[in-house]
């Protein structure tokens, strides 16, 4: 656990429940600590609950039950607008009727900042975000990317401590929605500021994240720094959203320690590392990435169990060679090998042997 | 590669220009086609009507084409000239061609416009005409003394051409005076000035109250769920899918003295039986009325503007600091801006317009110039009803062209 | 609701011409063109083989204006007021109808003769007599107390309540002068000076107050009926008819009556122009003149007819003192002038509707 927040949290979600119709939840007991400074991203399916997290931290919506706190104080009656936090929004939100300077201008002057302040403060957000020469534009007349600077700059004028941010790279193309990804982390860390970060994105919660918490059905499946969570997704679910995984499903036949024995559905027995799997003869699923999985004899550890494949297609990706195996009696188990010059080459029809260590297959209990 | 001065041309040497035009001609062609009947249709019963309405407005031969010698000799001399000998025998020969062609009615009538009591003055004189003999004034007089007022033949000669601007005189509220200056007419007979303040006061009332009433709905309209929002629809439009007739008169039934509203209030002991409400055949009644009947209009813009201002707007707002009332006031009111405008246009020119409303509810003190115009209609004063019809269009247009210079016509939503 | 400029009209008029066995007579609708269906167009058909087809309009003087001028004439008959029939006999729209050409009365008298002085005019043929009365709703007074003279109508001291007015100078401003003591003879003597004018409107400001004013001729008795109103001007036909067939308690104050009279005139290039004169020449005859009389009450212009005038259609009483003619109820009346309204129906027009507006 990376960057797991010490004593008083920032924002604290505890016990929240939130539920539209009475009938189901929404947000079934949310506790999740964000510290300060933290730069945290709710990931996960559309309806899992996270954008409904931010809503209720942002004030658009109420908490069921449970409370929220926000540098130690329940935030739970404050209205939105009395909450002092920045947020941007999924399309910008920008005001259309008004420029860019206008737009600005709006969070300052409903604070009753003088003139000449908010000059200098809306210059030096534009600046911040090189749209120092836009003020007069008008939101329609601008990019996308443009459009989401400006909101950027508009969630920070009035200098929040904590940015929410509703999936705001979404309309983007992905060459611009990287570029914003590295320019957002960069403002993170030069202004200090919280950042709670919603997105369905995988790959941008890895990028630029301090911690992720994956959200499934109205709860957080695993709150972790991103390499844990590529490396030690703790459930199915987790292995699954996050990164590519081959799942071959079993039942465990040895348990010591952390090490396991599990005996796939057509008789093989692989080595794993057992992850929240309590008994002999529990069902599990196990888990290898791709890029884990080995078929030189040289790179696999002493005494590893071996399966039998068959190469069905290898397709060439550029820095990397995908190749489609059939193993243990289904066609879809991938392994990613690096494009190098000594690579070995194989081709449709071969037959090989392939492995891995032990560590790197995570036998999850079945969710 | 082209020189950059040259025209460019098409790969077998035509000039680009030329090409693009021709390659576009069969679609424009067909697009024609394809208007053409809507076309056909708006201007016969729009535009050639509208066109010939205003031409009425200062356009009645019905005296200068029956009196051609009186005014031939109205031509000749100077507005101020004592009618002479020649100028009777002008006017005798002109009666007798009238009683011969029956036309002196409707040349009366067009003088008595202009002059009341020429009438009955000129169709008498037109029945006797048989007996005018020289000396002609001695006989015209003979037949009726009117004849000497310099005022008739003011009047005449105001007549005597076919286009002229006495209608537009008469619609603001001015008449000639017997030496042919202008001046406006004794207070007791001015109306039409009066009348067009209150119908334009009157109907911005109605617009600023249907506003009012309409902007809670079509917010409401656009906030709720599709399913909810389309039964309040159907409420909205119930009142279109009803005959104004029944409409205005189940008001009737609710507003009068002893309607269903004055017997509820009398029921409750808001008002004593002896002081019943006045609700209706007067201006309330057709405030009241006119505003239900005028809503949709409101409404529909407006519902049509509100249902694609993401609500994430009013959230960003909330979220820089603004309270709820200044989100409302800076960034969803302006937003909703073209649907007000085009609301209100919309719901003003209605109303300006409205005849048939006023006409039922609005009893002494709540008509409109449109019941005026309709008025003359009656009276077969056709040219007066186009000329207030024409200041009322013309009165639409300034409001229109104000409201393009202020908003922007370009910013009108209508749904 | 109606009335469309004279260009609409010619475009819109798409009706087809009437063929030969059929005219197209305009009239007023309701229970008055009912009366002439059963009193001239049935028998008419019966005796001739012509059909009679039958169209409506609120005052049949503007659309026959409109069509005479756009050329494009539908209508054989049109039902007219007298005071229009002047006005278009005198722009020429509708056409002279000779009285010699028209039936002696039963007992032989000539048609000139017959009809009641000055109503038989150049292009209209009299059909029957009808007046604007003062109505009012007896069940709200005590047996005897009740209106009985026009100046009743103008107190409000001594009979309170919302009065109906008719929103129209002609017949008001009569009827203001004669409650204002002005003998009938000598009203239009006195509307002719602006004094009288004045004198007039000033009576009217008495009641403005209590005024309610309306516009269609059906609007008085609904007023009374339900109660907006205690009193009303209305015509004594739509009255006669609340009270005989829906059993109102309406009653007439017959005093002060002014009376006009309307009748059929032909409008020129009328398609069937000759069945149209077969047409008035049978209508206005003795005999229907009276039959009509027996559904409506308006009275017949003949001389002839008044004794041929028989029981209200379907009771057993006689419809005559219903009549604006029946002699008791000419004692205090007042003939509507031509001449007065046809100079000044437009400038009392719109000094009447600046009365209105004014508050």
């Amino acid at each position: 656990m990376a960057a797991a927040p010490q004593g008083d949290a920032y924002v604290a979600f505890k016990h929240v429940q939130k539920s539209y119709d009475g009938v189901s939840l929404v947000v079934k007991d949310l506790n999740l600590d964000i510290a300060k400074g933290e730069f945290l991203t709710m990931l996960g399916p559309s309806g899992s609950g996270k954008t409904t997290c931010l809503m209720m931290l942002a004030g658009f919506e109420t908490a069921t039950h449970g409370e929220i706190l926000l540098d130690g104080r329940n935030i739970n009656m404050v209205p939105p607008h009395k909450r002092g936090i920045g947020m941007v929004f999924q399309n910008y939100a920008l005001f259309p009727h008004m420029t860019v300077g206008e737009n600005l201008s709006f969070p300052l002057e409903v604070r009753g900042m003088g003139k000449d302040e908010r000059e200098t403060r809306i210059k030096r957000a534009l600046d911040m975000v090189q749209m120092g020469a836009f003020a007069a534009r008008r939101p329609a007349q601008l990019s996308g990317g443009q459009q989401q600077r400006i909101a950027l700059a508009r969630a920070l004028v009035f200098d929040p401590a904590l940015v929410l941010m509703d999936e705001p790279l979404g309309a983007l193309d992905k060459q611009l929605r990287e570029h914003m990804q590295f320019e957002i982390k960069h403002l993170h860390e030069s202004l200090g500021i919280t950042v709670v970060y919603v997105t369905h994105d995988q790959g941008e919660a890895l990028t630029m994240s301090d911690r992720i918490a994956v959200f499934n059905d109205g709860r957080i499946q695993q709150l972790a720094s991103p390499a844990d969570l590529y490396e030690r997704p703790e459930n199915s679910f987790v292995a699954g959203f996050i990164g590519e995984n081959n799942k071959l499903p079993g039942t465990i036949e040895e348990l010591s320690g952390d090490k396991a024995l599990v005996r796939l559905a057509t008789g093989e027995v692989i080595d794993a590392t057992p992850v929240n799997i309590r008994e002999k003869g529990q069902q599990t699923l196990v888990s290898i990435r791709p890029e884990r999985v080995e078929f030189k004899p040289g790179m696999m550890p002493e005494g590893a169990h071996t399966l039998d494949a068959e190469v069905i297609e290898v397709i060439y990706m550029g820095d990397i060679l995908r190749a489609v195996l059939r193993v243990a009696g289904s066609d879809g188990f991938v392994m990613k090998m690096r494009n190098t010059l000594g690579q070995t080459r194989l081709s449709a029809g071969d037959r090989i042997k392939v492995g891995w260590h032990p560590q790197d297959a995570r036998a999850l209990d079945v969710i | 590669m082209t020189d950059a001065t040259a025209p460019l041309t098409t790969t077998d040497g035509r000039p680009l220009k030329a090409a693009l035009a021709a390659a576009g001609a069969r679609a424009r062609r067909r697009a024609l086609f394809l208007v053409l009947p809507l076309l056909i249709f708006v201007m016969i019963t729009f535009v050639i009507p509208i066109g010939q309405m205003l031409h009425q407005s200062f356009y009645n031969p019905y005296f200068s084409r029956n009196a051609p010698n009186v005014a031939a000799w109205f031509a000749g001399n100077p507005v101020g000239t004592e009618p002479d000998e020649a100028a009777y025998a002008a006017l005798a020969e002109d009666f007798r061609a009238m009683q011969a062609a029956k036309t002196a009615g409707e040349a009366a009538t067009r003088v008595n416009y202009t002059l009341p009591e020429t009438r009955s003055l000129i169709t008498k004189t037109a029945r006797n005409a048989g007996d005018l003999a020289p000396p002609y004034k001695e006989a015209f007089l003979a037949i009726d003394k009117k004849w000497a007022d310099p005022a008739v033949w003011q009047a005449m000669r105001s007549s005597s051409t076919a286009y002229t601007s006495d209608f537009y005189l008469i619609a603001a509220d001015f008449e000639r005076a017997a030496d042919g200056t202008v001046q406006k007419v004794p207070d007791k007979q001015r109306i039409y000035v009066k009348l067009f303040i209150k119908t334009f006061i009157l109907s911005a009332l109605i617009t600023v109250i249907c506003l009012l009433l309409a902007f809670p709905i079509a917010h409401l309209l656009a906030t709720l769920p599709m399913a909810k929002a389309n039964l309040l629809m159907i409420l909205v439009l119930l009142p279109f899918w009803t005959s104004l007739l029944v409409r205005t008169t189940s008001w009737i039934v609710l507003l009068q003295q002893k309607g269903v509203v004055n017997e509820t209030f009398v029921a409750l002991g808001l008002v004593g039986d002896g002081n019943r409400l006045n609700l209706i055949y007067n201006q309330t009644g057709t405030i009241i009325v006119m505003t239900h009947i005028l809503l949709p209009f409101m409404v529909l813009p407006l519902y049509s503007v509100m249902r694609v201002i993401p609500p994430s707007y009013a959230r960003a707002a909330r979220s820089l600091g603004a309270t709820s009332w200044t989100t409302f006031r800076r960034i969803y009111l302006p937003q909703t801006l073209p649907g007000i405008g085009a609301g209100a246009l919309l719901v003003f020119i209605l109303a300006v317009g409205y005849y048939i409303t006023p006409a039922l509810v609005g009893g002494a003190d709540g008509q409109l110039i449109s019941n005026l115009i309709d008025f003359h209609m009656d009276k077969s004063n056709w040219s007066l009803a186009a000329a207030l019809s024409a200041l009322l269009l013309v009165g639409v247009l300034l409001l229109y062209w104000l409201y393009d210079r202020l908003v922007g016509i370009d910013k009108l939503k209508l749904g | 609701m109606k009335r469309l400029l004279i260009l609409t009209t010619a475009f819109g008029a798409l009706a087809l011409p009437a063929t030969a066995d059929e005219i197209t007579v305009m009239g007023w609708g309701g229970a008055y063109t009912a009366s002439q269906i059963e009193a001239y167009h049935k028998p008419f058909t019966a005796a001739t083989g012509t059909t009679v087809v039958s169209v409506d309009s609120d005052n049949p003087a503007t659309p026959i204006k409109a069509q005479v001028e756009a050329n494009n004439v539908t209508v054989d008959v049109a039902i007219l007021e007298i005071a229009d029939a002047v006005r278009l006999c005198d722009e020429g729209v509708i056409i002279p109808i000779d009285p010699a050409s028209l039936p002696a009365g039963v007992d032989g008298t000539a048609a000139a003769d017959d009809f009641l002085p000055g109503t038989l005019t150049e292009c209209m043929v009299p059909t029957d007599i009808f007046s604007t009365i003062i109505a009012y709703d007896a069940s709200k007074y005590a047996e005897g107390e009740g209106p009985k003279t026009i100046a009743d109508f103008f107190d409000t001291e001594k009979f309170p309540g919302k009065r109906g007015i008719r929103k129209s100078p002609k017949v008001t401003l009569e009827m203001a002068l004669m409650a204002d003591g002005v003998p009938a003879g000598e009203v239009y003597a006195m509307l002719e000076t602006p004094e009288g004018l004045d004198r007039a409107f000033a009576k009217l400001d008495t009641i403005k107050a209590d005024a309610v004013f309306w516009e269609a001729g059906a609007q008085p008795p609904q007023l009374l009926a339900d109660g907006e109103v205690v009193m009303t001007m209305a015509y004594n036909g739509r009255i006669f008819n609340a009270a005989q067939q829906e059993g109102k308690p309406f009653d007439i104050v017959w005093d002060g009556q002014v009376y006009e009279w309307e009748g059929m005139s032909i409008p020129k290039g009328a398609p069937n122009e000759a069945a149209a004169l077969e047409f008035v020449k049978f209508a206005t005859s003795s005999e229907p003149a009276a039959k009509a009389a027996e559904f409506i009450s308006y009275g017949p212009p003949r001389k002839s007819s008044a004794s041929l005038v028989g029981n209200i259609q379907g009771t057993d009483q006689p419809m005559s003192p219903n009549l604006p003619t029946a002699t008791e109820n000419l004692t205090n009346a007042l003939a509507s002038s031509l001449d007065f309204w046809a100079d000044r129906d437009t400038e009392l027009g719109e000094r009447y509707n600046a009365w209105l507006a004014a508050n």
